[in-house]
């Protein structure tokens, strides 16, 4: 259907319009993605993007690997949220098997779900400033980064793709000093997030060049499904933290951030807001984890009893939905995930018609895309 | 307010912001000690990683070029894409009875994800990873090892029932 | 005036006075013009050698990192490294550009740069020119580098260099009134445009100074027009590295690249310098009024590293600037010129012309 629109774009086109591609290989495409762009003098009239570019058969590779094999690979789809990724598919086997994870587990898990949120929102702002012009967020960004995967490193042995998280609780118990660096992490990003406002936030430039860009309103949020900040920025409440809860989500007290009015600015802010609301989970929970297993006893052999499971989660960019279809069998029939960037991806036609490329960059950066998950 | 005076607040609105993200840029640039990078290739002899680092597989040798591998496959079999095969040989022992040893226990570096799931099954916790993380190699063959260093054997421990699995071998006190 | 400062004139008129001892007076003009043309040289390519380097470390101190420091201590050598790499790179031709502005752009560029050098005062008497229009003069000229942009932009023959150029142009043209009425300024002050007469008019304290607010707000405005002139921080649209359009210089490669490049940091420099001749004293120390004995512990510093040093400074503020805010898009560019800072010149202009007639000011 695309290339017929792409057909129909090239011959019906008006003098003085001329088509060009924002190719796989591209600075500010974060990932292998392409736009083909209609372009009017400068104003933007249409935009397909192609993606696929990445494409490893994820899907299908999991048809013959067994429940534990298929972490690995979940890590490698939204690598920005990987622990997340994890925690899907562990809790829908731990929902089939109907097992009970310690609460030990299921803390550690929170914890880790909120570090891995605020480790992605810090690389989305470092590569949006950058977007913009100011390489000097990037910077930063990444400087308080590393000290959260200098955490990572220290009790898993990996910085970005770590198959931790597994069905019946944790791999191996987190290192003697998680507690302490998690804790001192939080005192020292408490003082930076100020002044990632003061860098950008604030100023007046960046403020014109977000505020009533790619307005979308409540209702084509829902029906385009816009999940995660891209959502919550629009009025939409659609925190999965809130409306279905769980690992120790339902034990801690947080907001859910609700901004209404849908432009990239209202964007900007529920990712700036939700570090902060990260870190308040965090330090809620990092003090109580409860002492025990780290892990539910598990036959070495995973057999999901026949049946259809699905499980949803909340990563970094919005609602991950595994669906396993089991036919008994120590593999799955079928396992399918929905990820957010795909959603994500596809309003960027009705959000940068009309506007320069200059905004393109802006919006795009705006709706955070890792191209690895759309493709998967 | 007036159309005027919304303009003159509007410069020193906008006059403050920059002044304030100025001040950010300007603090690290009058305290170079700030500086997080790190001199790499030279810093090379200081250089520490974590303990539980996930560089490269390796099988655990003692001083007495010993290790715990019995060839059992269970590494094998748990691994995602086949980045390990396991070649095992027949000797008779002191009882008279053939008995299975590792003869080469090979492991393509190019191909493992790290994912540890052969460090966790292996029932006598012979695998482990090493720190080495330069692995950068002109010539692909070299990125397909054999574990077992020449001349080893293996060390017979005595029997015990196991409870959990503990490859990273640290005291927890939690657990 | 200040106490023992080495006027270079003397010098100058020594080797005059050597020169039509042994030559007829032509040979000795040509001679002379020969060791101005390569003293200028010299100092040209090493002081853009060592600006691209101190931007670079500059900008890797702010961002919590080094910058180069491996090629030489601290990184001296980088950039010569990356003159010679880039003087030995191909230089790939466009198809049906057009050759002869294709080739004759970078030249523009650079030689409008090089006029602009001749008239700044280095130190007492260490001038190029000094016309006695010297403020107007450096306009004039500096304006000469906007034919060499268009040129390339035109010349490359392909539509994204094109629109880089036309942006670059309507930026620059509109911002030259910015700079003029900033620069306008110090003239009604000092009561002419000769730069040495400016200079010598600041013997008793620095115009920001003496000028109180209205001096400032017009160095202010000097520093935002003359950054966006240069086409630099936060302006720097039309050579933007992360959109689509890579600027008007994407199809020049080598050396034709280099003399972009340099011109770039050239144009930086002369900016500078004249923000800091007109507004800061140029190579006066810093006296203030009549307070004798502090004027005469100033002077012990030679003139040559005041201007250096004023100029540093002045080149720190806007690398600060480039480093700290992302980039405007050229409709918002237009409308701060436009709607800002041209009427608050204006209006400051007018209130200097009145400070002036009723003396209000520190003379």
């Amino acid at each position: 259907m695309q290339e017929a629109e792409l057909q129909d774009i090239l011959t019906s086109r008006e003098d003085g319009e001329y088509i060009i591609n924002i190719g796989p290989q591209h600075p500010s495409t974060h990932g292998v993605l392409r736009f083909v762009v209609s372009l009017k003098g400068e104003i933007l009239e249409y935009l397909i993007p192609h993606c696929g570019y990445i494409h490893r058969g994820i899907e299908k590779m999991c048809e013959r690997l067994t429940y534990q094999q298929i972490i690995h690979l979940t890590d490698r789809m939204d690598y920005l949220s990987a622990h997340m990724n994890n925690e899907v598919i562990s809790l829908a086997v731990e929902k089939g098997m109907e097992i009970e994870v310690p609460e030990r587990a299921k803390y550690i898990r929170t914890i880790l779900a909120e570090l891995q949120r605020l480790d992605s929102h810090q690389l989305w702002w470092s590569a949006f400033g950058m977007d913009l012009g100011g390489p000097t967020c990037f910077f930063y960004g990444l400087r308080d980064r590393e000290k959260i995967l200098d955490i990572f490193e220290e009790s898993f042995g990996s910085r970005l793709l770590h198959s931790y998280i597994c069905p019946g609780g944790l791999m191996n118990d987190i290192h003697p000093n998680f507690q302490t660096r998690t804790k001192e992490f939080m005192k020292y990003f408490r003082k930076k997030l100020p002044e990632y406002d003061d860098l950008l936030t604030g100023n007046v430039i960046f403020e014109q060049r977000t505020k009533g860009l790619g307005t979308l309103s409540k209702e084509e949020a829902i029906s385009y499904g816009l999940t995660g900040p891209c959502g919550r920025g629009s009025g939409f409440s659609c925190d999965i933290r809130k409306h279905h809860p769980y690992s120790a989500y339902d034990k801690v007290e947080f907001k859910e951030i609700l901004y209404d009015e849908g432009d990239t600015w209202a964007r900007y802010k529920v990712r700036i807001d939700e570090m902060w609301e990260s870190m308040n989970i965090i330090e809620q929970l990092i003090d109580n984890i409860p002492a025990g297993e780290h892990t539910a006893r598990m036959k070495p052999v995973i057999k999901l009893p026949e049946g259809e499971y699905h499980q949803r989660v909340e990563t970094a960019r919005g609602e991950l939905v595994a669906y396993i279809v089991s036919m008994g069998d120590k593999y799955p029939y079928r396992l399918h995930f929905r990820t957010p960037n795909f959603n994500n991806l596809f309003v960027i036609n009705r959000l940068a018609a009309g506007y320069k490329i200059a905004d393109l960059i802006a919006i795009s950066g705006s709706l955070d895309l890792v191209i690895p998950d759309i493709d998967r | 307010m007036n159309p005027v005076a919304q303009y003159f607040s509007d410069i020193f609105h906008a006059v403050g912001s920059l002044w304030k993200g100025l001040r950010v840029t300007g603090y690290y640039f009058v305290h170079p000690r700030q500086i997080v990078t790190q001199k790499y290739p030279e810093n090379r002899k200081h250089l520490e990683m974590f303990d539980r680092f996930k560089g490269e597989l390796i099988l655990v040798h003692d001083e007495n070029n010993q290790h715990r591998c019995n060839g059992c496959g269970i590494c094998q079999i748990n691994c995602p894409n086949g980045s390990i095969e396991i070649i095992t040989d027949s000797v008779t022992n002191e009882d008279g009875k053939p008995e299975r040893i590792i003869d080469k226990h090979i492991y393509h570096l190019s191909m493992c994800t790290f994912c540890g799931l052969c460090v966790k099954n292996c029932p006598s916790t012979a695998l482990a990873f090493s720190q080495q993380f330069e692995h950068a190699v002109y010539d692909r063959s070299k990125l397909t090892k054999v574990l077992n260093q020449p001349g080893s054997s293996i060390r017979k421990e005595p029997k015990t029932p196991k409870v959990h699995a503990e490859p990273m071998s640290k005291s927890n006190p939690d657990n | 005036m200040p106490f023992n400062i080495y006027d270079f004139s003397v010098t100058t008129k020594a080797v005059d006075e050597y020169f039509k001892a042994h030559m007829s007076p032509t040979w000795a003009f040509v001679m002379e013009l020969l060791i101005v043309g390569l003293v200028f040289l010299i100092v040209y390519a090493i002081i853009g050698l060592y600006l691209v380097l101190a931007e670079r470390k500059v900008c890797a101190i702010m961002q919590n990192r080094y910058g180069p420091n491996r090629v030489g201590k601290w990184g001296l050598v980088q950039t010569i490294a990356d003159l010679i790499k880039l003087l030995m790179k191909e230089l790939i031709p466009v198809r049906k550009s057009d050759k002869f502005l294709f080739n004759v752009a970078p030249y523009i560029v650079i030689i409008a740069s090089f006029m602009a050098i001749a008239a700044i005062p280095f130190a007492k008497g260490l001038q190029g020119v000094d016309f006695n229009i010297g403020v107007f003069y450096m306009m004039a000229v500096s304006s000469i580098g906007v034919i060499g942009t268009l040129l390339a932009g035109w010349s490359s023959n392909s539509k994204y260099s094109l629109i880089g150029a036309m942006r670059s142009g309507a930026q620059v043209v509109s911002y030259e009134l910015s700079v003029g009425l900033a620069l306008l300024a110090v003239v009604i002050f000092s009561g002419s445009m000769q730069l040495s007469t400016i200079i010598e008019s600041q013997a008793n304290g620095w115009w920001i100074f003496k000028g109180h607010l209205p001096a400032i707000i017009a160095f202010v405005m000097f520093l935002i027009a003359s950054t966006a002139e240069i086409n630099r921080g936060p302006f720097d649209l039309a050579e933007a590295e992360s959109e689509l359009t890579a600027g008007f210089h994407t199809e020049y490669s080598g050396i034709k690249f280099a003399f972009f490049f340099l011109a770039e940091y050239m144009n930086m420099f002369i900016v500078a310098s004249l923000a800091a001749t007109v507004f800061l004293g140029g190579w006066m120390p810093l006296h203030i009024g009549s307070l004798e004995s502090f004027n005469r512990i100033m002077d012990f510093v030679p003139p040559i590293f005041w201007f250096f040093g004023k100029t540093i400074f002045v080149i720190y503020l806007i690398m600060w600037f480039k480093w700290t805010f992302p980039r405007l898009r050229i409709d918002q560019l237009l409308t701060l010129e436009w709607k800002y800072l041209l009427p608050i010149n204006l209006l400051n202009i007018l209130l200097i012309a009145f400070l002036v007639l009723m003396g209000w000011y520190f003379k």
